[in-house]
């Protein structure tokens, strides 16, 4: 691996983080994937480890350090070359937050973020039935009622789901107005109104939750309402280009985590008398493995410090560190089962779980087709902009 | 504010080392070095001890070469808030009745209410040093404590193991406990727990600073002596037959079970 | 060098560890070594008995060839304690000078025995697992540290008595039969020592892992069991044979066995007549706790499993598969 020049603190947090998931996890995680259990106790152990707050600034209790994003990015990878599926309740989490540090007043963030450093697990519903990648077409609705609003309508695939306290939630609050139409609000669980629905049996990061969210008459004060209303898609989108790099983050340790098995998979299992890694056809691919992770990592770390810099319009690099990463995780993955032979298509080995949890990181926060078409999009800006 | 006073031992991973069988001599070069496992959750109880408390302070002691300061700062990052190594070289080679001298007088200067201790130490594996500390101190000792039940400054209840029951005692404070591992899981090193050991000073405390008597100390107060040092006799490696199914492994499983079962 | 103390006219004590009268296993056993150490020394074998029942204890004690046995039955000897039962050895040891004194290395023996030495300020060594006395008339001890990986002999020249636990079902109990030896009741402590601990409650059990560590089978799964399923196996199978169920530190960390069953070096220490190994590889760890058992059977799928350096035979075979067929094969 390259020397990236982490900070002291990074360094720090990159080896609690790597301690954690190598104590906490490791011995847990098959069978956590195999029962769908959802990891609190995990989640609480990286709480009192102080890494539920990384990304989150002193003044609400983290210690984001002027690098949120890129702490965000370091501890995902960390745990995800463990177990990509409990990892995700940490940068879902984090995703859940991102709205508050991103459109939240100074009264909002006092109230929800020190919750979230101290190990309150958040999460971020946009996803309905009919609004996949179309955001636009939601059917949630906010209705302004009084000095509040009344929330109708259901969630989907909602990671996070039913174990979260606070929730960040996307509503139409004026459905005319199309992509300007929408609202962020905070729901906490608990609130009246708000309930779950099914959740979702999946192929691989089954220790996450994915679950429908219903809202039911749910009332909300207006001080649950993240920025003026109608800017929810713009906050969205913001949060997006944050939040990309993390997923990037989850895919690349997934790859880097099933690289490392296969390289002592390699080494240890002997066939013609000696081992296979001494075989240049197995070498060749392991040194593309290799490749490829250290390009998804330059490119995540990258992005993720120009975010932290101040980024104005980050959008293009979040895409392709997400984009780029998760189509790397699926190859490595996929090579790295090939590297085991037949006991890697075996459950008895961890490797065919991060095959499985590689898909959905293609899959989710904007498929990587979208992904593609928001590259696309930013490059056919530039080039008319000259 | 109630002073909780944590013994803890740096050891060499104790399963990797071995007596070279020409020098007779420990080969431990190569062994990481840990904090004592039992000591863990020493450190975790007190510290859960303080939170119990709502305040008060724990002090991590450890006698050791300079290396051992590693493990006071391995402390600190897993919630002590001060570490104390007590070093010098007239403490170098103490047995359990010198080593448990020094730290009862380091405890008769941080007076505690409460010293915690593993029930043992992967080493040596004597479990003599809280006890003896106990005695030296002539505070009361319970060993093999595996819950704290109550806690306040004068006064503790405890459940500990003995080998045929349970026993529930209550006990004035201060005391020395020694715990066994199935009182707590020990938290790991926290990131700003990392961050604070990696910048903290810990003082070290000498024979002057604790007013002992070097004849107490290290090899001259040790009235034991290691005479010699081998390695354990070797085993054969066993018979191995093979057998071609489950059925036939099980076959000759359970004739050999039956032949060395004891009656 | 520190000139040698001249011989304790006391002798070579036991301590008679005892239980409502009834002398614990382990003292027989030490009976059996401190008669012959005394005999090398030209010494007599005296057994101090303490607490309710001491009497009858110490009747039983001179059963065996021992030349004096010491009952205490004061009251505050009646609970076991350390702190009155150290002043009360400390004291008699004081005043008789014994050259030796023996304990088990019980939880009790553990206990209490450091802190009669620092009350005698004299050297003890733990858990020892020889005993001879040298040519200069050093009693050797041979203990085990690091694991198992190593051995050392460890004595005690300048100080007097010279003190050791001895761990369980080493030696050879001592033969039945008494040589006529005496029984002297001590005679009360001066003053009965403040009372700084109280017992509230007593909780008879042989749950975890009490009964693992006396047991004389063991049934240890490890990684190999694939999950609670084998281990539900490997408890049938335990049942059936009338052992206790073991696991690995890895099956226990993957939460297929609960804490309390996990041998190794932080877990519990067993050495049963046999030992059954199901799946384990044989990390040091765990040969820690295991490797001194009278007979390891293993079965294991890595014909190059630590394992099998220890074990007396074993079976380079899936365990999972085994241990089904075994069950049928016992009959089950």
């Amino acid at each position: 691996m390259l020397d990236y020049f982490l900070s002291e603190e990074q360094s720090l947090m990159v080896a609690t983080a790597r301690e954690l998931a190598e104590r906490k996890i490791l011995p847990v995680r098959a069978r956590y994937d195999e029962e769908e259990r959802f990891p609190h106790e995990i989640f609480r152990a990286i709480a009192e480890a102080d890494l539920a707050g990384v990304y989150i600034p002193e003044e609400y209790g983290g210690s984001a350090g002027g690098s949120p994003i890129m702490n965000m990015c370091l501890v995902t990878e960390e745990l995800s070359k463990i177990c990509g599926g409990i990892a995700l309740s940490f940068a879902s989490s984090a995703l859940g937050a991102l709205p508050i540090l991103i459109a939240g007043d100074e009264e909002q963030k006092r109230r929800w973020l020190p919750r979230m450093a101290a190990g309150a697990l958040g999460a971020f519903a946009i996803t309905e039935a009919d609004a996949g990648s179309d955001p636009v077409a939601m059917r949630t609705l906010a209705v302004r009622d009084g000095d509040g609003y009344v929330l109708n309508g259901t969630k989907m695939f909602i990671t996070n789901g039913g174990e979260a306290e606070i929730y960040s939630v996307l509503a139409m609050t004026d459905r005319e107005k199309g992509a300007r139409g929408a609202s962020c609000f905070v729901v906490e669980k608990g609130a009246p109104g708000f309930g779950f629905g099914r959740k979702e049996s999946k192929m691989g990061i089954r220790a996450s939750a994915t679950r429908e969210l219903i809202f039911q008459d749910c009332r909300l004060p207006a001080a649950n309402r993240l920025g003026r209303e109608g800017s929810g898609f713009m906050t969205a989108m913001k949060t997006f280009d944050s939040s990309r790099p993390g997923v990037g983050s989850q895919a690349l340790g997934i790859a880097a985590g099933a690289l490392a098995l296969a390289i002592g998979y390699a080494r240890e299992r002997k066939q013609f008398g000696r081992p296979i890694i001494s075989n240049q056809g197995l070498q060749w691919m392991l040194a593309d493995m290799a490749t490829q992770v250290e390009a998804a990592r330059a490119l995540i770390y990258a992005t993720a410090r120009w975010i932290d810099a101040g980024a104005k319009r980050p959008t293009m690099a979040s895409a392709m560190s997400k984009c780029f990463a998760s189509d790397v995780a699926m190859r490595v993955t996929i090579d790295a089962i090939q590297v085991f032979g037949g006991v890697g298509y075996s459950k008895e080995y961890p490797i065919e779980k991060y095959a499985r949890d590689a898909k959905i990181t293609q899959i989710y926060e904007g498929t990587n087709q979208i992904q593609r078409d928001e590259i696309a999009l930013a490059l056919i800006r530039e080039a008319a902009r000259k | 504010m109630m002073e909780i006073m944590v013994c803890l031992k740096q050891v060499p991973d104790a399963a990797e080392v071995r007596v070279d069988p020409a020098t007779r001599t420990l080969m431990r070069q190569g062994v990481a070095a840990m904090v004592n496992p039992f000591d863990l959750h020493a450190l975790e109880e007190g510290v859960r001890c303080r939170e119990r408390l709502g305040g008060g302070r724990v002090t991590a002691v450890s006698m050791g070469p300079p290396q051992a300061a590693e493990a006071l700062r391995e402390a600190l990052a897993r919630g002590a808030d001060a570490a104390v190594l007590l070093g010098s070289r007239v403490f170098a080679g103490a047995d359990t009745l010198a080593t448990s001298r020094v730290l009862a007088l380091a405890a008769g200067k941080l007076a505690p209410g409460l010293i915690l201790a593993g029930k043992q130490a992967i080493d040596a594996d004597t479990g003599q040093v809280g006890p003896e500390l106990a005695a030296w101190l002539d505070w009361p000792l319970v060993c093999y404590v595996a819950k704290i039940r109550e806690i306040s400054p004068a006064r503790a209840v405890v459940e500990r193991r003995l080998d045929s029951g349970r026993e529930v005692l209550e006990v004035d404070l201060p005391a020395v406990f020694t715990v066994i591992r199935e009182i707590n899981e020990p938290r790991l090193p926290s990131f700003k727990g990392r961050l604070r050991a990696k910048k903290a000073a810990i003082p070290v405390w000498d024979e002057r600073e604790l007013g002992a008597d070097p004849a107490e100390t290290g090899l001259a107060g040790s009235p034991t002596a290691v005479a010699e040092i081998f390695p354990p006799p070797r085993r054969e490696r066993g018979e191995m037959p093979t057998a071609g199914t489950p059925a036939e492994a099980a076959r000759l499983l359970a004739g050999k079970i039956r032949e060395c079962r004891p009656a | 060098m520190r000139e040698a103390p001249a011989a304790g006219p006391g002798g070579v004590w036991v301590f008679g560890e005892q239980e409502e009268g009834r002398l614990h296993p382990v003292v027989p056993e030490l009976i059996g070594k401190g008669r012959e150490l005394a005999d090398r020394l030209g010494l007599p074998l005296a057994v101090p008995v303490f607490g309710r029942g001491a009497e009858a204890a110490a009747r039983e004690a001179l059963a065996h060839p021992v030349d004096l046995a010491i009952p205490a039955e004061d009251p505050e000897l009646w609970i076991y304690s350390p702190e009155p039962y150290a002043a009360r050895l400390a004291g008699l040891a004081g005043e008789r000078r014994p050259e030796i004194i023996l304990a088990g290395a019980t939880a009790i023996g553990r206990e209490f025995l450091p802190r009669a030495a620092v009350l005698l300020k004299t050297g003890l060594t733990a858990d020892c697992v020889g005993l001879e006395i040298s040519p200069d008339r050093l009693l050797r001890q041979t203990c085990l540290s690091f694991g198992g990986n190593v051995m050392a002999a460890i004595v005690c020249p300048g100080r007097r008595p010279q003190m050791a636990t001895v761990r369980p079902r080493v030696f050879r109990p001592a033969e039945k039969g008494g040589r006529g030896g005496r029984l002297e009741t001590a005679p009360p402590a001066a003053g009965p020592p403040a009372v700084r601990k109280r017992r509230l409650e007593w909780l008879p059990e042989t749950a975890g892992g009490a009964d693992l560590a006396g047991a004389d089978l063991v049934v240890a799964g490890g990684r190999g069991m694939g999950g609670p399923k084998g281990f539900a196996l490997l408890e049938r199978l335990a049942r059936r044979l009338g052992g206790a169920l073991a696991a690995s530190r890895a099956a226990v960390d993957a939460g297929w066995a609960p804490p309390d069953r996990q041998v190794g070096q932080t877990g519990i220490t067993v050495r049963p007549k046999l030992y059954l190994a199901f799946g384990i590889s044989g990390a040091a760890h765990h040969l820690a706790g295991m490797a001194d058992s009278d007979r390891i059977l293993a079965v294991n799928r890595d014909p190059g499993a630590p394992i099998f350096s220890v074990a007396a035979w074993g079976l380079a075979a899936d365990a999972l598969e085994v241990v089904p067929a075994l069950l049928r094969e016992l009959g089950e």
